[in-house]
């Protein structure tokens, strides 16, 4: 047998790997956990990796999962070999292809990393009910349960489809296997051209569309033939199981991995049997074979090939003995008799029975049950209860397991502390802040060790869902024997806490076994450092007698020039003390790998590690534990106590990474939570944080509108409120003639505040005598924290001022409350500060219907969301359907508010002499387009409700129920550019030719920031962007010209950092303006690659250069007679070299391919100017004259 | 009319080459630059803290906030080919190379030692002729005296020296307290010549912004005259050969200059404001003014206007003060 190359990979790039080289044509589209898959195959193709026949395969970005499928449909049709990699609510979308191409029979692989399906709530996770809702396409299905599978599966998939001509969806588990990282043997091109059957190509080829061989597919059939043509295939499926046995069999001769359609593992004679597919069965298989050693007869039946599923094959996999069995399902179907696999078993029993063919002696009891939903964790604890569930005489069916269901009593009881892992296998945990490259460095030991050593390595990483200042844990196992453990270390011979801090909140020690290694980066020496640990900390160590080591990284990494980054250092501790490797060795090993990794980026940088990792040796100190608990302090409370009881009983565990625990009976039934929950979750990620200096301010209110994070905030208020201020609670008078005798404060947030400078960054006002030295300037938060924590819940009790007072520019717009608060975004996000701004200008009236991306994820992630209310509890409610669907679910929320509002006026007409007439006249004939009128309405219908109490009418009682709707509501639809250019484009003209009073904000940050930087139409020619590696050759779609060519339309293009006084009015016209709206607003992000501070100035520089014009175009103002557009920037005045080469998307080309980069440089230059002009051209064009013109149909108001 | 000249040990066929600039940036420029006759070209400077600076944005923009975020693991391409530090300047070089066949003088600019001297010899590899060291040095500390900083720039340019076999230049400000003593210094070091002198980025101040705005005007032939003084005193009394940069606009200032000791005339305003195609034109002029006066080659006035052969080198020291105020005052 040939010796392979052994590889540590994660899933996504075992079958990637694969893929890649059996296909001509890859059509995709991002979408988590798969998207890794794609961007594998766009990078290879790049490079210029060549598939087995000596092509390189085109790799296309579609702009859907839609998109996708119907051009693989096509590449397929027109004879090419074709893959796509997807998941969940992209497989949904590819489904009516997937019933074309298996009614077709073409043969086709897809690669699915099986993830939830969005219903109660979106989850990026994995589970298996995207596959299941495949089940009935008429795809084969084969499952992969480990990384190895995945690549050996991979391959078989695509030798079956082409010989048994039945498209094949190969699934695995996403994030558990998509994402976990193990050494695999590597198939070479020799095994995949072997594997692959040339005969089936050409009758493939053959039967391709070409003029050259006309034919037609894809008719309309009619009652007379399309049953019976459906029928006509049937063969197909009954031999494709016989076909995919065979191509196994190959397989197994090639490589001596045997593979069955259903493997089955454990005792021959077993009596209980669990029936599962996928990871779950990896730790299944292992609990088997601890059991059977213990002389348990129990075994697992491995599912691979699903669909189609040939059940005598099924059965004669199974032990004869079997007398219980219990039939796992990673998927919920509501309703259902039972979940799919569970029917699939029961009944291939019952008619193999029947028909008298089962192999099996007696009738075996059946029970079906669920587990690891959205990567619910699935370990040998809960795989010991289900066999003892099969030990009772009446198991429990349709159990769950791996939760507590005390609503419904579904769920199995398990043994918490059961554990069957192995002593030889090492096994490391450790906790990483975000941005530290802690899980980098653990991919790296992995790899070191797993090719570099005779162990084998496994890796899975938890990350945070907020965005900035998350953790992350790692997950390291290393060891003799393949690992096939899929599922999370609980008792760690190794633990490593990267951040200090984390002791306060995280159970670190939680996961240390006794006796373990326990690494702690802390700012402190060794003979200090016990003594500010908190309690429980203390308590744990002593009570595991943990072996403590400790090392002050952020000290090591400033001396060494590493700036913040403490992975190499921290790296360097866990080989020196886990034992994994001698000492020497490890250090020799990390430092050659540094050698691989940083030799072709730079001379300095492999020096700067080489000094990081000598110098951590010299840094790294054992503390010796005394024997007693010496803290004086213990772990601050997760939230305050003053919090609401579900935040303190239920959001609080999930804050902690504890809400595993938390039962049925906590949830809400239909995905409803409170809102304005943010502000418990007291995140203390900031190490700098704004003071301001009163004395230097010029009080204009520019940094609290800048805030992504609404941690800066300002006030105006009566001076008698300082009566009970704090003592360093800061005030100034107010300056302006409309604040006189008022006082003003600018109050930071401490505890909320990110420390992004943005806003210091923005403040105009500088010291005369100390320029350096501004009204706002970033002091170290800890010092800080006490006494800012008190003056700012002072200042959260300074009343507002009154909305109807106050002028509508920067500084009054920056009095107003904040409706969105502290949410989970990148600090310094460039989308969040126009959100805020949308909240405190509409917030109380406003409903949000938000797509699938960033604003999505800071804007509705658990555990605390950021959308708040007001005193009067009003607020922005919010919602989010789909990636594609936003504009049209935002249109249906207007659709209904219509509806509510004119039947809320046709009660009040007919109750009119009940009510009151001047009552009812009023409310009928109120001009809400002012925040005085719009409290006026609010006044109106709170009288209205009070005379309702007395009238003892059934239309009363309706009345009371619509109401509300009486005063304006506005509705926003939010959401990035990936939705509004691409994905959701088709949903978004629909929505702008339809005139009606939706307001769309579109954040554009140019890339696909949520999935990690593919490109969208809104990518800009010359900038790098996964699938425009090369740098964009096409220009950045004009939406705003698209949609100002409707007339109709009002269209604004903003950028706060450059105009913040446009995007406000922008703001307030879209909203008033009684048709639809739509908001393209800069948004500078992570994913353009520089420091955010510098935010506000890149924006200003988009501007400068022509690549971001500012403009209003309103079609009021042709009522006027006056030009609707207004071009608020001037010609492009600096080079966009200037702007461009601030950014890594644009400086990667100048690094790759330098005359590509100029040449597209000029090719953007010419473009901005170009555009310009054309702007300025229209711009110039003559009002067209009042009695021309059109407005469009007021929708939300009526005269009378 | 025989214009050649050795500078830096390198025979070129007159004087005149682009200094250092983002002329040679762009490869269609350099290639105008040899058609419009260009002796050699300079590239624009390597700084210092730009390899320190461009590693560390590299790592920190790239690398800090890949892994932290479940859906965005990376967010750039994955591209093998993609180098943190100033590779591409390297590269440009051997681009150049290949794409002319004049001399190519690489440049680097610091003043501290460092890691960074290293690239000199990646210069050298990548393939430059002769390699530009720039010496831009402001004084900031009060605690460093001139002698240190001296001493320190010396053994930056030791350093340097060490770890390259091409001849190296080093380009100065005209702020030293003994600038021949300190070129005497540099002298003893071996280095190939000296390059008078760098023009200062000056910084300007924004007074509505209260920001420091640098500046950087392109020259006019005003800033000849600091270089001519000192071209004057060098000349003759270093084994360095000496170049010109700095506010060479015409033929006629190409001429001073080599009177005053230039074996090297480099520009670059000149050529910013007018093309490449306009060194053409300087060298032309050049020509012409020396066939007019009857000169029999370039080397011919090479030095002749310096302290040491001028019928004034008075002018060139004191008496040139003295001078110019009584010329004002009558």
């Amino acid at each position: 047998m040939t010796q392979r190359k052994l590889m540590t990979v994660d899933g996504n790039e075992a079958a990637a790997s694969i893929a890649h080289r059996l296909s001509e044509v890859i059509a995709i589209y991002p979408i988590t956990p798969s998207s890794p898959m794609g961007e594998f195959a766009d990078e290879w193709s790049a490079q210029g990796r060549k598939n087995i026949w000596g092509i390189v395969p085109e790799v296309m970005e579609m702009q859907s999962e839609g998109g996708a499928a119907g051009t693989v449909h096509g590449a397929l049709q027109a004879g090419a070999m074709t893959t796509t990699f997807t998941a969940s609510q992209g497989l949904l979308l590819m489904i009516p292809n997937m019933y074309k191409i298996a009614g077709e029979f073409l043969p086709f692989t897809m690669h699915v990393s099986a993830r939830t399906l969005a219903t109660h709530a979106l989850s990026i996770f994995g589970d298996h009910s995207d596959v299941m809702a495949c089940r009935q396409t008429g795809f084969a299905m084969l499952a992969s349960g480990s990384v190895q599978e995945v690549h050996d599966m991979a391959l078989i998939a695509h030798a079956a489809t082409l010989r048994s001509r039945i498209p094949f969806l190969h699934f695995f588990d996403g994030f558990r296997t998509s994402h976990e990282v193990a050494m695999m043997e590597a198939l070479s091109d020799d095994d995949l051209r072997r594997m692959i059957d040339e005969k089936s190509i050409e009758a493939f080829r053959e039967r391709a569309l070409t003029p050259d061989r006309p034919k037609i597919r894809g008719t309309a059939q009619n009652p007379d033939t399309f049953f019976q043509a459906r029928e006509a295939g049937n063969h197909f499926y009954r031999d494709c199981p016989g076909v995919v046995q065979s191509v196994m069999d190959c397989f197994a001769e090639l490589t001596g991995r045997k593979y069955k359609l259903f493997d089955y593992f454990g005792d021959p004679a077993a009596e209980r049997v669990i029936i599962v597919m996928g990871s779950g069965a990896e730790a299944v298989h292992e609990t088997v074979d601890w059991l059977v050693d213990r002389g348990e007869k129990v075994g697992v039946l491995k599912v691979r090939l699903y669909r189609p599923f040939a059940m005598h094959d099924f059965a004669a996999a199974l032990p004869q003995s079997v007398k219980a069995m219990a039939v796992l399902d990673r998927t919920k179907e509501s309703g259902a008799v039972g979940e799919p696999l569970y029917l699939d078993v029961v009944s291939a029993l019952r008619e193999m029975r029947q028909e008298g063919t089962s192999p099996l002696a007696d009738d075996p009891t059946i029970i079906g049950g669920r587990y690891g939903l959205s990567s619910k964790e699935f370990n040998p604890a809960m795989v010991k209860a289900v066999f003892d569930e099969l030990q009772k005489e009446a198991p429990k069916n349709h159990f769950t397991i791996g939760i507590m269901d005390d609503v419904s009593h579904t769920s199995l009881e398990y043994d918490h502390a059961f554990d069957i892992e192995p002593d030889d296998v090492v096994r490391a945990v450790f906790f990483g802040l975000g941005a530290d490259g802690t899980v980098g460095a653990n991919k790296n030991s992995i790899k070191i060790i797993g090719e570099e050593t005779e162990n084998h390595g496994q890796g899975y990483f938890v990350y945070d869902s907020k965005k900035s200042g998350g953790i992350t844990i790692s997950h390291l196992r290393f060891g003799p024997r393949p690992i096939q453990s899929s599922y999370l270390i609980r008792q760690a011979s190794f633990v490593a806490c990267h951040h200090f801090v984390f002791l306060d909140k995280y159970d670190v020690l939680g996961y240390a076994r006794p006796g373990a290694v326990f690494l702690l980066n802390a700012p402190f020496a060794a003979d200090e450092v016990w003594d500010r640990l908190p309690r429980e900390v203390q308590e744990e160590m002593l009570k595991k007698q943990v072996k403590f080591y400790v090392i002050d990284a952020a000290a090591v990494a400033k001396q060494t020039g590493m700036g913040g980054r403490i992975n190499t250092i921290m790296q360097t501790c866990f080989f020196a003390i886990s034992g994994v490797l001698p000492r020497d060795e490890a250090v020799a090993k990390i430092k050659s790998s540094i050698q691989k990794t940083y030799g072709k980026k730079g001379e300095e940088v492999v020096k700067k590690n080489f000094q990081a990792v000598d110098e951590t040796l010299a840094n790294l100190h054992e503390v010796k534990i005394p024997d007693r608990v010496t803290a004086k302090r213990v772990r601050p409370a997760i939230v305050s106590s003053g919090a609401p009881e579900l935040i303190r009983n239920v959001t609080a565990l999930m804050m902690v990474e504890k809400g595993d625990a938390l039962p049925v009976s906590a949830m809400p039934v239909d995905g409803t939570w409170p809102v304005g929950t943010t502000r418990w979750e007291k995140r203390n990620i900031g190490l700098e944080i704004p003071v301001w200096d009163p004395a230097v301010c010029i009080q204009c209110g520019k940094c609290s509108f800048v805030c992504p994070h609404g941690t800066i905030r300002t006030k105006a208020y009566d001076a008698a409120v300082l009566n009970d201020a704090p003592a360093t609670f800061q005030s100034a008078d107010a300056k302006g003639a409309s604040f006189k005798g008022l006082k003003y404060s600018v109050q930071v947030a401490p505890e909320d505040c990110t420390g992004c400078g943005l806003c210091v960054m923005t403040c105009p006002a500088k010291d005369k005598t100390n320029p350096r030295h501004k009204a706002i300037n970033m002091a170290p938060q800890r010092p800080l924290r006490d006494q800012e924590r008190e003056n700012y819940d002072f200042f959260l009790g300074i009343p507002y001022p009154d909305r109807r007072e106050l002028k509508m520019d920067i500084k009054g717009s920056q009095l107003l409350e904040p409706l969105f608060e502290y949410s989970g975004c990148c600090s310094g996000c460039g989308e969040t500060p126009y959100i805020k701004l949308l909240t405190q200008l509409f917030g109380d009236r406003t409903l949000i219907a938000n797509a699938t991306g960033c604003s999505s994820i800071y804007g509705g992630n658990l555990p605390t969301t950021p959308y708040t209310t007001n005193d009067a509890g009003r607020g922005p409610t919010w919602a989010n359907s789909l990636f594609e669907d936003n504009a049209e679910f935002g249109f249906g929320y207007r659709l209904a508010i219509d509806r509510h509002r004119e039947q809320a006026r046709t009660l009040l007409k007919r109750l009119s002499s009940a009510v009151g007439d001047s009552l009812a006249d009023a409310i009928l004939k109120a001009d809400q387009s002012s925040e005085a009128g719009l409290a006026a309405a609010r006044e109106q219908v709170e009288a209205l409700r009070k005379k309702l109490v007395g009238i003892d009418q059934p239309e009363a009682r309706r009345l009371e129920l619509l109401a509300d709707y009486l005063v304006k509501k506005s509705v926003w639809i939010v959401g990035g550019d990936g939705w509004a250019y691409d994905i959701g484009y088709g949903g978004l003209d629909h929505v702008l030719a339809m005139g009606r009073d939706v307001n769309i904000l579109v954040l554009d940050t140019e890339v696909y920031s949520n999935t990690g930087g593919q490109q969208s139409k809104a990518t800009p020619l010359g900038a790098v962007a996964k699938f425009a590696s090369a740098g964009k050759e096409m220009a950045k779609k004009d939406l705003g010209m698209i949609a100002m060519s409707y007339g109709s339309v009002y269209v604004a293009r903003v950028a706060f950092g450059a105009r913040d006084t446009q995007t406000l009015k922008a703001f307030i016209e879209a909203e008033s303006y009684p048709g639809t709206s739509l908001i393209i607003a800069y948004s500078h992000c992570i994913a353009q690659g520089y420091d955010l501070a510098y935010g506000v100035r890149q924006q200003k520089l988009a501007v400068d250069s022509g690549h971001w014009p500012l403009y209003r175009y309103d079609p009021q103002r042709k009522a006027a007679g006056e030009n609707p557009l207004q071009l608020e920037s001037q010609a492009p005045k600096i080079p966009l070299a200037d702007y461009i080469y601030n950014e890594t998307r644009y400086r990667m080309l100048q690094k790759l391919d330098r005359e590509r980069a100029q040449g597209l440089l000029r090719a953007a230059e010419e473009e901005v100017q170009q555009r310009f002009a054309f702007y300025e051209q229209l711009a110039k064009l003559p009002g067209s004259g009042p009695e021309k013109s059109e407005t469009p149909k007021k929708t939300t108001r009526e005269d009378g | 009319m025989e214009l050649a000249t050795t500078y830096l040990g390198l025979q070129l066929s007159h004087p005149l080459m682009a200094g250092a600039s983002p002329l040679a940036d762009d490869l269609d420029k350099v290639k105008r630059l040899e058609d419009a006759g260009a002796a050699a070209i300079v590239m624009h400077s390597l700084f210092e803290e730009q390899i320190a600076d461009e590693l560390n944005r590299a790592m920190l923009d790239v690398e800090t906030p890949e892994e932290s975020f479940p859906e965005a693991l990376t967010y750039y391409p994955k591209r093998e080919d993609y180098r943190f530090g100033p590779e591409e300047y390297l590269e440009q070089i051997g681009q150049i190379k290949k794409a002319v066949s004049i001399p190519v003088i690489g440049s680097l600019n610091g003043i501290t030692a460092g890691g960074w001297i290293d690239y000199g010899r990646r210069i050298e590899e990548a393939g430059a002729d002769a390699l530009e060291l720039n010496l831009y040095q402001v004084s900031a500390d009060t605690e460093e005296t001139g002698q240190a900083v001296e001493d320190r720039l010396l053994a930056v340019v030791r350093g340097v020296k060490k770890a390259v076999g091409i001849p190296v230049a080093v380009k100065l400000s005209p702020f030293f307290s003994s600038l021949p003593n300190f070129a005497k210094g540099l002298d003893a070091i071996g280095v190939d010549g000296l390059v008078l002198f760098n023009r200062f980025y000056q910084p300007d101040i924004d007074v509505d912004e209260l920001e420091v705005v640098p500046r950087l005007k392109l020259s006019d032939s005003s800033a000849l005259l600091l270089r001519l003084r000192w071209l004057a005193i060098l000349s003759g009394r270093v084994k360095a050969s000496l170049a010109v940069t700095g506010g060479v606009h015409t033929g006629k200032d190409a001429v001073k200059a080599v009177m005053a000791g230039a074996h090297g005339v480099q520009m670059v305003s000149a050529l910013l404001k007018n093309g490449p195609q306009h060194l053409a034109q300087i060298r032309q002029e050049m020509a012409d003014w020396l066939e007019t006066h009857e000169y029999e080659s370039l080397a011919q006035m090479c030095g002749s206007m310096s302290l040491r052969t001028s019928p004034d080198p008075g002018a060139f020291e004191r008496g040139n003060y003295m001078r110019t105020l009584q010329g004002r005052r009558t």
